[in-house]
């Protein structure tokens, strides 16, 4: 008896699960080794997958100059946008922890722009940096600069994205916000008692503190930037299709052109092995990062120095 | 005089906040009253030098050729509907799996769950050219089935946040309510899903704001215009007008105004949730 009665709540417990188990053997797991498989194939969806071994690799990492040049583009965009983010996000949050009168509608003003939608806000910004009547150029021609030509520049097209992305770091500020407000008072009070300056707390309280919730928008902030699509696609075409990618493709970062591979050209095959040389990249940095933080990160549990 | 100094400084700092918060606004606020001062310019207006920020007269206009020359209101429809859908997908399913993660034991819980939170790291595209062609097998390109459908199965983000919220109802209520007789089914149903208001709420937020914003599975999946989403639709009308000469900046930009109006009042609404919901998945996860 007890035995069925166990069997009968494991199985509960599975029928509970289904759902997800379901969904990820669908939509997860099995997709996961079908991209793997089609990786090693030539597929145009017309005909049957062609076995070709490692001619996609071969052809991506040694013969394909525009997996370079996205890759390229894509570090950029990543070494400028991703410490800057964090850079920016931790000010917001240092003023906004201050409890000012008027702190709830701040907070709104820096966290909006973060949860809207990509396709507007891409519209709105290409306008802004249109280089003749565009917001910017027109306040840089006020203070007797002559702008650039932003998007349509090779120069200045990663620049300008850049700058963009710094309008959405709302959502890495609440998360350093409340990391903030999450440190005990008398820690303060303990460190003033000993007659530690502002500069020394903020050093060895506030940063070490907070440091868990930086080092979760770096890795955060990293997967999201080396996956950056959309801005690039609707704000660096022409009307023709295939013209994304910005001039001389200084825009085409390495998902923008995976997209072209598989959905303009239908490249399936060669599309999932740059999907997997993406895969593997996004996963080294992460263990990297992952491993450095061990030096900087500090856990109050202590759990991560073992 | 001593005890003066402390609050002198005080005051002195404040505004000195004050300050660097005001003026850090300004440079976030700009853009967007860019937009609404664009949007109801003359094509002439957004061209004019030096710019005037409050167009004489407004041109509400551009609004109108923005409602009439696109489906909006079709778009508008779809939208929702695939919003809807999937919320209530999410509900059920996410909910459910986290029942089953956070209250009931049975072998393999703790694999299943690391596996689950594991997937979250799995970029999307290693899955989207698979699962492209799973949906084209199925016939379900061009269809909102792509969509809406695997928000059935769960989602590790929310059933993550669900299962958080879970493990903070007190497990004495499921104990009496076995006692009174009632199955897992009916202790999910009757006992843990009406305590779990404020953690769905913060799901469907979260939910809504993804499914409402989403570019990139339109974009693959949908090509008719007529089926198209809110975002996708926009996308559309962008391709049109920067292709035809003289660029329309009015009237894109009003058409901007109107998909990002219900996004904004929703984020306005319910923005506690939002706050409450990435501070969960942020300093937990």
């Amino acid at each position: 008896m007890h035995h069925r009665h166990t069997l009968k709540t494991h199985l509960t417990g599975y029928l509970f699960i289904s759902p997800w188990l379901i969904g990820f053997i669908l939509f997860s797991l099995g997709p996961m080794l079908l991209s793997l498989f089609m990786s090693f194939t030539r597929w145009s969806l017309l005909s049957p997958p062609q076995w070709v071994g490692w001619e996609n690799y071969r052809e991506a990492l040694f013969h394909d100059p525009l997996v370079y040049k996205s890759l390229w583009n894509t570090a950029y965009y990543t070494v400028f946008s991703v410490p800057l983010g964090v850079l920016f996000s931790l000010l917001l949050a240092l003023l906004l922890n201050r409890n000012l009168k008027g702190q709830k509608f701040f907070r709104t003003v820096f966290f909006l722009p973060s949860v809207t939608n990509m396709v507007a806000v891409s519209i709105l910004w290409m306008w802004i940096f249109n280089p003749e009547f565009g917001l910017l150029n027109r306040a840089l021609s006020l203070a007797g600069v002559a702008g650039p030509l932003w998007l349509q520049s090779e120069t200045w097209a990663k620049p300008a994205l850049i700058l963009m992305s710094l309008w959405g770091i709302g959502g890495g500020m609440i998360i350093t916000l409340a990391a903030l407000q999450g440190i005990a008072p008398e820690l303060y009070e303990a460190a003033e008692l000993d007659g530690a300056r502002a500069g020394r707390r903020f050093c060895h309280i506030t940063l070490p503190m907070i440091s868990p919730a930086l080092f979760f928008n770096l890795i955060m902030n990293t997967i999201g930037s080396f996956q950056v699509f959309t801005q690039a696609f609707v704000m660096t075409a022409s009307s023709a299709e295939g013209s994304e990618g910005g001039p001389n493709n200084a825009t085409l970062f390495f998902v923008l052109y995976l997209y072209k591979k598989a959905f303009q050209q239908f490249k399936m095959g060669y599309a999932s092995t740059l999907a997997w040389i993406l895969f593997v990249i996004i996963l080294f940095f992460t263990i990297l990062q992952f491993r450095l933080s061990r030096r900087w990160v500090y856990y109050e549990s202590g759990g991560n120095r073992r | 005089m001593m005890t003066n100094r402390p609050s002198l400084w005080h005051w002195f700092s404040n505004g000195v906040f004050y300050l660097a918060m005001i003026m850090l606004s300004l440079v976030f606020m700009t853009p967007v009253l860019w937009l609404l001062s664009s949007s109801l310019q003359s094509l002439s207006g957004v061209f004019s030098v030096p710019y005037q920020w409050i167009p004489q007269p407004l041109h509400w206009e551009n609004y109108r050729s923005v409602l009439t020359g696109l489906p909006f209101v079709r778009y508008f429809g779809n939208t929702l509907l695939i919003t809807g859908l999937v919320l209530f997908g999410t509900w059920l399913s996410s909910s459910m799996v986290a029942y089953g993660f956070s209250r009931l034991k049975f072998r393999g819980r703790q694999t299943m769950f690391s596996l689950c939170i594991a997937t979250m790291l799995l970029p999307g595209q290693v899955t989207m050219i698979p699962l492209y062609i799973l949906f084209a097998r199925l016939g379900w390109v061009d269809t909102l089935l792509p969509l809406i459908v695997p928000a059935f199965f769960g989602s590790p983000f929310y059933i993550f946040l669900l299962r958080q919220f879970f493990l903070t109802i007190p497990f004495d209520y499921d104990e009496a309510a076995r006692l009174d007789g009632a199955g897992p089914w009916r202790i999910y149903w009757h006992i843990i899903l009406p305590q779990a208001k404020p953690a769905l709420a913060t799901v469907t937020v979260f939910s809504f704001i993804g499914v409402w914003n989403d570019f990139f599975n339109p974009l693959i999946y949908i090509n008719s215009f007529e089926k198209a989403t809110l975002t996708l639709g926009l996308n559309f009308l962008k391709t049109q007008i920067i292709g035809s000469g003289v660029t329309q900046w009015p009237v894109l930009m009003a058409a901007a105004v109107l998909v990002l109006v219900p996004n904004v009042l929703i984020f306005l609404l319910a923005q506690r949730h939002f706050i409450k919901g990435i501070n969960v998945g942020g300093l937990r996860g």
